[in-house]
């Protein structure tokens, strides 16, 4: 295989975010504080926790659609909220809501993200939606409206940035499967990802991050609350 | 457009080099793109379309058996009439403008974007005013004959209405921006869009009262152009910074 980069816009990216003491707050309530974890190129990053421990938050924090937080974010070595607009343009991002309009069908959702049209069915092949492309996504099943979003990882020249929020939801164990190797396509071609996961997901090399670890004690908080 | 044929046992893979990450730009949709599926989807959605169309046209109809036949009173009161039933009409269809959008989370998604928010609103808005504005300004000269409306009022009530609509429903993406987080924002997005519309009522009878007096309604236009033009220019800005902040919660 002949991998190497060779032309200057064919050039492969060190990417890394890099996240140091973050806390985040959501109604007053704190959901995590002194956050830490730095992303790299071709490592996969899976942030668990209980639901409503702030995963989502988290993740609206990282594309910047959440600006309360205390705590650093660097991405490529540059502080948020600056590098911010640098951030986007090598992000893909899919989140709980998918932005996949009901209204569409499947190729028209995807010629909306700027697919070409053999792009996009090759996309949607991929995901097992081959002879769904003109059906109104209203029509079709969680799980597949779920692989419409997805089709969007399998598009040519993805962005190197993947951040996925709960991307197994609704998913059969195929989809599952085909997902993990798209996922360790990407990471091989040097890219990243960082997803939120209930399940365990079979990516190498992947860290766990577990956002109970950082949640604030309530006991100490009792504590400090009878000191005072 | 050409269309190319899927050949699904030899896809085209020239094209994909899967070798490495590259620091290619996004893919954005371009404004083209962007009109023609909110017009897609606003013609799937045909109902959103016939509603604002049908409660014009009942209302209008409703209004010489509650105020009387008399031809010269519903003469007097017409321009005033279809302009306030136009303007409620597009009140009622705003309050979906950003709602799918924002639910399924596309919204989020053109937010993302590198590029700014300024042409996905316009898109939006044009596509808005297409489907109910439009539509409202054609069927006025008919009302205006149903209710008695001088003849002469029937080009400057036409041209007063497609301009002012326009204004209309640039105005009330702002409204529909700002209120788009909120559950049931109904009487809230009338309260901040309906001060607004004023100017644009004023103006819009203003120049078919002018015309049926037999002035000249020029100055009228004038300013509801001058208002459009400000509105296209500004509305828009003002809707995607309203939206980046219904985003935040």
């Amino acid at each position: 295989m002949s991998a190497q980069p060779d032309t200057a816009t064919n050039t492969v990216r060190e990417l890394t975010l890099c996240v140091s003491g973050l806390s985040c707050e959501r109604d007053g309530r704190v959901l995590f504080e002194g956050l830490e974890f730095t992303l790299n190129t071709g490592a996969a990053l899976q942030i668990v926790g209980a639901n409503g421990a702030g995963k989502s938050t988290l993740i609206r924090t990282l594309i910047g659609t959440a600006s309360d937080y205390t705590g650093d974010i660097l991405w490529q070595g540059a502080p948020f909220p600056k590098s911010l607009p640098e951030l986007r343009t090598s992000l893909l991002y899919i989140g709980h809501n998918a932005g996949v309009r009901r209204g569409l069908t499947p190729l028209e959702n995807l010629a909306w993200y700027g697919a070409s049209r053999s792009d996009a069915m090759m996309a949607l092949d991929a995901v097992g939606l081959y002879g769904f492309e003109d059906v109104l996504c209203q029509q079709l099943s969680a799980g597949q409206n779920r692989r419409v979003a997805l089709a969007r990882l399998y598009l040519p020249d993805p962005a190197p940035l993947w951040i996925l929020d709960e991307p197994l939801a609704a998913l059969d164990v195929a989809g599952v499967a085909s997902l993990e190797t798209q996922m360790r396509d990407h990471l091989q071609r040097g890219g990243s990802v960082l997803l939120t996961s209930h399940q365990p997901v079979d990516v190498a090399p992947l860290e766990k991050l577990n956002l109970a670890d950082f949640q604030p004690c309530p006991e100490e908080n009792l504590e400090q609350a009878y000191a005072s | 457009m050409r269309v190319e044929p899927f050949d699904r046992a030899n896809p085209d893979l020239s094209k994909r080099d899967s070798g490495s990450v590259k620091s290619v730009p996004p893919r954005v949709p371009g404004f083209y793109t962007l009109l023609r599926t909110e017009f897609t989807l606003a013609v799937r959605r045909r109902s959103d379309i016939v509603n604002p169309l049908l409660f014009f046209v009942t209302v209008l109809a409703m209004m010489p058996l509650g105020i009387g036949p008399e031809p010269e009173m519903l003469a007097r009161m017409a321009a005033g009439l279809i302009w306030v039933m136009a303007l409620l009409a597009t009140l009622l269809s705003q309050e979906s403008l950003f709602r799918g959008d924002y639910e399924d989370g596309s919204l989020e998604q053109l937010a993302l974007q590198p590029q700014p928010l300024y042409f996905p609103v316009l898109a939006k808005v044009v596509v808005h005013w297409l489907v109910t504005g439009m539509p409202l300004a054609l069927l006025s000269p008919l009302l205006g004959m149903m209710l008695n409306l001088g003849e002469a009022g029937y080009w400057p009530l036409f041209v007063s209405l497609a301009l002012g609509t326009a204004s209309l429903s640039l105005i009330g993406a702002v409204g529909a921006a700002l209120t788009v987080a909120l559950r049931r924002p109904g009487l809230l997005l009338a309260l901040i869009i309906m001060p607004l519309y004023v100017p644009v009522l004023i103006f819009g009878t203003g120049a078919v009262q002018a015309a049926l007096d037999g002035y000249g309604y020029g100055p009228q236009m004038a300013i509801l152009g001058a208002i459009l033009a400000a509105a296209a220019a500004l509305a828009p800005l003002a809707a995607a910074g309203a939206i980046r902040i219904s985003l935040e919660n």
